[in-house]
């Protein structure tokens, strides 16, 4: 593509990667560095799969001898960050990430909808609350609807960052690093991801867990404190309040906030209905919390969610070029 | 004006590998220590914040190896004793390094002649220095950034106090003892004019432009031994679009014996295909210096394009000769008969960039002795090509224990040295890739201790 009509910012994230190119001191802190070594020029999708790989962790920064103020004002971290932000964007088009206040008033419609079409029951029974099969219904079409969404989007990525031949064995690479955050430096912030991820797993599980009971075992909701899908939602519960609020020390340039606030207030809500589902809150309280189930669950193709997906991808793709 | 706390027993005067070796050690010897350092924060840490690496002896690379490249690089400009001194320290230099601080990391992508001898720094000698300063910080080392060391009062070699500017404003600085670690000259452009001329306005200066060599001067003047040749200093070839100061890594170009290399009059001047590169990188900023204007330019054709380390800047591009010389400046004529005459001497042979490969010219002055190949495959390349200075050879003489020697031969008491205001004792010539690391790491360590017993 003709300088002219590249945007700034990719000319700078050019600009940067070739500097590093002839410098390669930072080679052994991530993975960004050595597949920036394969490479001659940067076009664009290949400037997005290089942002993709990047934690943001600072410690090239530190390292750079051409940091500023020296006239090179070599900040990569800084760069990419704004190029992996553009990426999400241009990947999930037309929508693109939607801002805090945004997310918010979709919780704050859905919450009302919720509370308005609750009706108010003693506690214990979830489906009196709400009719087991409006749940099915709501939640499978949004889940179908995002599938749909990250499907997309992870073409549109694979696509602009050029196709490559899978194999199985950089899949099982790249499941290794993800999984792992092989190339994430900071242990406190590994810690916190972890905390967040699997704990957002673990919810996802017990969901599964009770559909299960429910729908093959027939064991209707709700469960004992000590079956499998509340002990799985309990301790996935305390993954996305702890994990969460560790991570907001490393939220990178606002576009995190709303997606680890709504999995903060998704584990909150979780706990408060658990601890409540015998009272007269119940009803109300299962209605907030499916609300905010919901808000996440159909904002995530436009939220910070979608990092997971771009940087496995990326590191997918790491994992293919370095057996190349 | 004197400073509020007085009461260091050991100064410091410098800020990069060789004083922050010196300033933990002494501290770890119970001495207290202030650092200065003409820089600010920013660009603290003089040349030692673009090294990559450090040579060090090891069960593959024994001492006598070690000692042997030495002595090839310097002709003999060395001093056994403290050479083989420098060379076991390395040996251990590792653990103490990782011990405050310092990470390796795997030898780089493109240096693999160096996997065997030297260690590569994580992420280079800044992190390197950022570990040592975190180290600094938390044992309560003070440093005064942005302070210029500018007298010294040495009487009868035996250090008083030194005044240094601190925001325009002199302060006088005492303490027990002294460690210069204010490395060498490479940055005063009027004293590389001593020795080069004019023609040194239009070299560029690889390093920091705070090693101005005024420390290496008051100390000269108040009758140190001076050691190394003070006309000397280590140049290579870097491209010449690369800033004035601190271009560092990045400014390097290796396509040299990959193509030819012309002056102003496009003219060929050199072998350039006369040994491996990295074996004849050095030699190549002094044959720019002697070219008029100080200039040269390296021509490839599109052929070996990918076969050496990406420079910083792009090359010029052209689609015939006489294009490229119009874009380099050059004369039209003289280019494309030098390119016609090159291309004509070419004899046959197997291209291997990697070895001393059989590719030469026949009936050429001068010839290219390997990897001569005919420039005939547009696009052609051209790379600007200026005098790159490292660092300069003069230095003040040191005894083992890194006290600083007087004219009259006799010690001084309280003065040491380290890093490369005294490098010139080891590295009198040539170059040793990662040599000025060991020297600076070696000497900091022995300067740190024997200050800290002088002054304790």
């Amino acid at each position: 593509m003709p300088p002219s009509e590249r945007s700034a910012l990719m000319q700078e994230g050019d600009r940067l990667m070739t500097i590093c190119n002839s410098c390669r001191y930072c080679e052994g802190y991530c993975a960004v560095f050595p597949a920036m070594e394969r490479r001659l020029e940067f076009p664009d999708g290949d400037l997005n799969y290089l942002a993709n790989l990047c934690h943001n962790c600072t410690d090239c920064l530190s390292a750079c001898q051409y940091a500023p103020p020296h006239e090179f004002a070599v900040d990569v971290p800084k760069i990419l960050a704004e190029i992996r932000r553009k990426s999400y964007i241009e990947y999930a088009r037309p929508i693109g990430l939607l801002s805090g206040p945004a997310v918010a008033a979709i919780v704050i419609v859905l919450a009302a909808l919720g509370l308005i079409f609750t009706p108010h029951t003693s506690g214990g029974d979830f489906y009196a609350a709400i009719p087991h099969g409006v749940m099915v219904a709501i939640f499978g079409i949004a889940g179908l609807l995002v599938l749909v969404a990250l499907a997309v989007a992870l073409n549109r990525l694979w696509k602009d960052q050029g196709g490559l031949q899978p194999r199985l064995s950089a899949f099982t690479r790249m499941f290794r690093d993800a999984t792992t955050l092989k190339y994430l430096s900071s242990p406190a912030r590994r810690l916190f991801h972890h905390f967040t991820f699997y704990g957002f797993l673990l919810c996802f599980a017990s969901t599964c867990v009770a559909a299960f009971y429910d729908n093959v075992l027939g064991w209707k909701a709700p469960y004992a404190y000590s079956s499998v899908p509340v002990v799985l939602g309990t301790l996935g519960g305390i993954g996305l309040i702890v994990g969460p609020i560790g991570l907001l020390r490393w939220r990178q340039a606002g576009i995190g906030l709303p997606f680890i606030s709504m999995l903060l207030a998704t584990g909150l809500t979780g706990f408060a209905l658990m601890i409540f589902r015998n009272t007269g809150a119940m009803a109300p309280l299962l209605g907030v919390h499916l609300a905010v189930v919901l808000a996440l669950f159909i904002t995530l193709p436009y939220s910070k969610f979608v990092h997971g997906i771009y940087r496995s991808a990326a590191l997918f793709r790491y994992a293919l070029e370095q057996r190349d | 004006m004197t400073d509020e706390n007085p009461e260091y027993d050991l100064l410091i005067v410098g800020g990069g590998n060789a004083a922050l070796c010196a300033a933990l050690t002494a501290n770890e010897q119970g001495a207290r220590v202030l650092i200065v350092e003409s820089a600010p924060p920013e660009f603290r840490g003089g040349n030692s914040r673009h090294t990559r690496n450090m040579r060090r002896m090891n069960a593959a690379y024994l001492e006598d190896e070690y000692w042997n490249d030495l002595r090839q690089v310097t002709g003999g400009e060395t001093d056994e004793q403290l050479a083989r001194m420098t060379i076991r320290s390395s040996a251990e230099a590792g653990a103490w390094m990782t011990s405050h601080g310092v990470r390796f990391q795997p030898s780089l992508t493109g240096t693999l002649h160096l996997g065997r001898t030297n260690e590569f720094f994580l992420g280079g000698g800044k992190a390197l220095l950022n570990s040592y300063y975190e180290t600094a910080r938390k044992r309560g080392i003070r440093v005064m950034y942005n302070t210029e060391v500018v007298s010294l009062d040495i009487c009868n070699g035996l250090f008083e106090s030194a005044t240094a500017l601190v925001g325009g404003s002199p302060l006088e600085l005492r303490a027990k003892a002294v460690v210069f670690a204010a490395g060498g000259f490479e940055a005063n452009i009027e004293w590389l004019k001593e020795a080069w001329g004019d023609g040194a306005e239009n070299f560029l200066i690889r390093g920091t432009p705070y090693n101005n060599g005024k420390v290496l001067k008051l100390l000269l003047d108040a009758g140190v031994q001076p050691v190394g040749d003070p006309k000397q200093c280590h140049a290579v070839a870097i491209d010449g679009r690369a800033p004035k100061f601190d271009g560092g890594i990045v400014t390097r170009l290796d396509c040299v014996p990959l193509g030819i290399v012309v002056n102003r009059e496009g003219s060929r001047f050199y072998d350039e295909g006369e040994e491996l590169w990295p074996k004849r990188y050095a030699i190549w900023g002094r044959l720019v210096a002697q070219q008029a204007g100080q200039i040269a330019w390296s021509l490839i054709d599109s052929k070996v394009v990918g076969r050496f380390m990406p420079s910083v800047f792009p090359a010029i591009r052209a689609n015939s000769i006489a294009e490229l010389a119009v874009k380099l400046g050059l004369p039209v004529d003289a280019m494309e008969a030098t390119v016609r005459n090159f291309n004509a001497s070419v004899r046959p042979g197997r291209f291997d960039h990697t070895v001393l490969d059989d590719c030469r010219t026949e009936g050429l002055t001068p010839p290219k002795s390997h990897w001569a190949q005919a420039l005939d495959t547009p696009p052609f390349l051209g790379y600007p090509l200026r005098p790159g200075i490292t660092f300069t050879y003069l230095s003040v003489k040191v005894n083992e224990q890194a006290q600083i020697v007087m004219k009259d031969g006799n010690c001084a008491r309280n003065l040491f040295a380290a890093g490369e205001i005294m490098a010139g004792n080891i590295l009198g010539k040539g170059y040793l890739a990662g040599f000025g690391m060991t020297i600076g790491t070696a000497f900091g360590r022995i300067a740190g201790k024997e200050a800290a017993r002088a002054a304790l």
